[in-house]
């Protein structure tokens, strides 16, 4: 048996650790390297983890997720809003303080630097939540094209330790560690509090699980966030909380639909292609990337992202070619995996505009072999509205 | 973990225990460990013609495809179709969970593989590293 996905033999790299890589080491989580970060892929079964166990506690009672690799960029001044306004695809002018966005920030082209979470903090004060893998790159770019305006950016990234609390009964937990009245905060909201006793913490009624849940931002010291991480897990024990990694963070983003750069969206793919059409503003006067969409628009475009089912036994895997039902390659798949709580293959691809319609058939090349799938609605799972 | 001393190991995690003409194939406790939650195992089908140290078929977990390496030469005589269906039989017992069995060729090409001390040493030395 050998592995694909190994790390290869003779490749250094100066690997990345969050404040709670220790604590993770310690627990037994099997580590991976992501995007130039040491992070936990999945978690012992000793502890109720494994990525099956995970993504089930996410979707039925809790999950905790370390994503402190994460970048965070504030942006503060007079001009802020004309700042966020003019970097990126949604319109920020409709947040309220304390509200928050999905958006992206565009190449002039159209295409993606990355997708963010754009949070109003305060009257003229906004914090981007951004990818690991682009931490660098965004604040570049963010600060290269701000400069004309009267505000400045800040590159937070190493200031916080950003937990995930996921899940059904993740709103159940966290309010036994804070003051904040958490029922008061809606969906992609933010409110702050004191937190296991730390004054003033960020917690964003955000995540990547497609299921409820918050996002908080602790002080980045080792102490500190180890400290937070195992009073969460001892007040989540009674909801039967479990620390999840990666591996289930993916699979429950793609149960989803929720888009992973460079897969899903990357410098190549631009925003219609992407199906994100409901996050782009092009009524906004301007910003970076809004006239190369329009002409996009007009000419129309050559592919679609669409939900996959296999309908052959076979697993579609990122990258593995999209056929048609004659064997002709017509697309590829940007992720692919088996959903756990769906108990299907899925995946994601993207596939002209003549093969995307719901129901259309195609084949997925495995070993050289094509297997059956059907384009599908998307997202494949969506969180049943609350009754309480 | 302790591995079953009545079979030979390979350094691609792959076990095989012989029975006279017979050998009987599987994946490693410490390869399902590695692998985590398995969900798809694909075999040859009865007839194949196995060659040492070559991929037979392919083990699939939520979030990798590894290929199987054949410990040893010969034609496929039965495939565990349990496994179809029930692939994480291979994370509860691997050592119980065989995944074919073959005819062997050349039964001295089991002289090559590893014993259950020896593969228990080279897994702690790869999980150390």
């Amino acid at each position: 048996m050998s592995s694909v996905e190994a790390t290869p033999a003779g490749v250094t790299t100066n690997i990345r650790k969050t404040a709670l890589n220790a604590v993770h080491r310690q627990t037994g989580a099997k580590m991976v390297e992501f995007n130039g970060w040491d992070m936990p892929v999945e978690y012992p079964a000793s502890l109720g983890g494994g990525i099956i166990a995970e993504h089930m506690a996410v979707r039925t009672g809790v999950g905790i997720f370390d994503v402190s690799h994460m970048g965070d960029i504030r942006l503060a001044g007079p001009q802020a809003l004309a700042a966020v306004q003019h970097i990126s695809m949604n319109d920020a002018s409709r947040l309220a303080v304390r509200q928050a966005q999905y958006s992206a920030l565009l190449y002039p082209q159209g295409t993606f630097v990355d997708d963010v979470i754009v949070h109003r903090l305060g009257t003229d004060e906004y914090l981007l939540v951004i990818n690991a893998g682009t931490r660098e790159k965004d604040f570049s770019w963010v600060r290269d094209n701000t400069r004309q305006f009267e505000c400045a950016v800040e590159n937070l990234s190493d200031d916080f330790t950003q937990i995930a609390i996921q899940g059904p009964k993740g709103v159940n937990l966290l309010q036994k560690l804070t003051d904040a009245d958490l029922s008061a905060v809606k969906f992609y909201w933010v409110t702050r509090g004191t937190l296991c006793g730390l004054r003033d913490i960020l917690m964003g009624r955000t995540g990547y699980t497609a299921e409820d849940g918050f996002e908080i931002y602790v002080p980045a010291d080792e102490a500190t966030s180890a400290r937070v991480w195992n009073e969460i897990l001892t007040a989540g024990k009674e909801f039967g909380v479990v620390p999840c990694g990666l591996g289930a963070r993916n699979t429950l983003r793609l149960e989803g639909k929720l888009p992973l750069y460079g897969h899903e969206i990357s410098d190549t793919i631009n925003v219609w292609e992407a199906g994100l059409d409901r996050f782009c503003k092009t009524e906004k006067p301007e910003f970076v990337g809004r006239a190369a969409l329009e002409k996009s628009k007009a000419a129309g475009i050559r592919r679609t992202l669409v939900g996959l089912e296999m309908t052959g036994r076979g697993i579609a895997r990122d990258g593995y070619k999209v056929l048609d039902t004659d064997d002709r390659e017509i697309g590829y798949v940007t992720s692919g995996s088996p959903a756990p709580f769906l108990k299907k293959n899925i995946a994601l691809a993207y596939v002209p505009p003549e093969s995307a319609a719901i129901g259309s058939s195609v084949k997925v090349e495995i070993r050289g072999q094509g297997v059956g799938a059907v384009v599908v609605p998307t997202p494949f799972y969506k969180r049943p509205k609350k009754t309480a | 973990m302790a591995y079953p001393t009545d079979r030979k190991y390979t350094k691609e995690h792959e076990w095989i225990q012989v029975n006279g003409n017979s050998g009987t194939v599987g994946i490693t406790d410490y390869a399902q460990q590695s692998l985590g939650d398995i969900v798809f195992v694909e075999t040859p089908k009865v007839g194949s013609e196995l060659t040492a140290g070559k991929a037979f078929g392919t083990v699939e977990s939520v979030k990798a495809v590894s290929d199987l390496y054949a410990p040893a030469s010969g034609t496929v005589t039965e495939v565990n179709a349990e496994l179809a269906t029930s692939p994480e039989n291979v994370n509860k017992d691997a050592h119980g969970s065989w995944m074919l069995k073959l005819s062997l060729k050349n039964p001295s090409e089991l002289n090559s593989l590893l014993s259950a001390a020896d593969y228990e040493k080279f897994v702690a030395e790869e999980a150390g590293h």
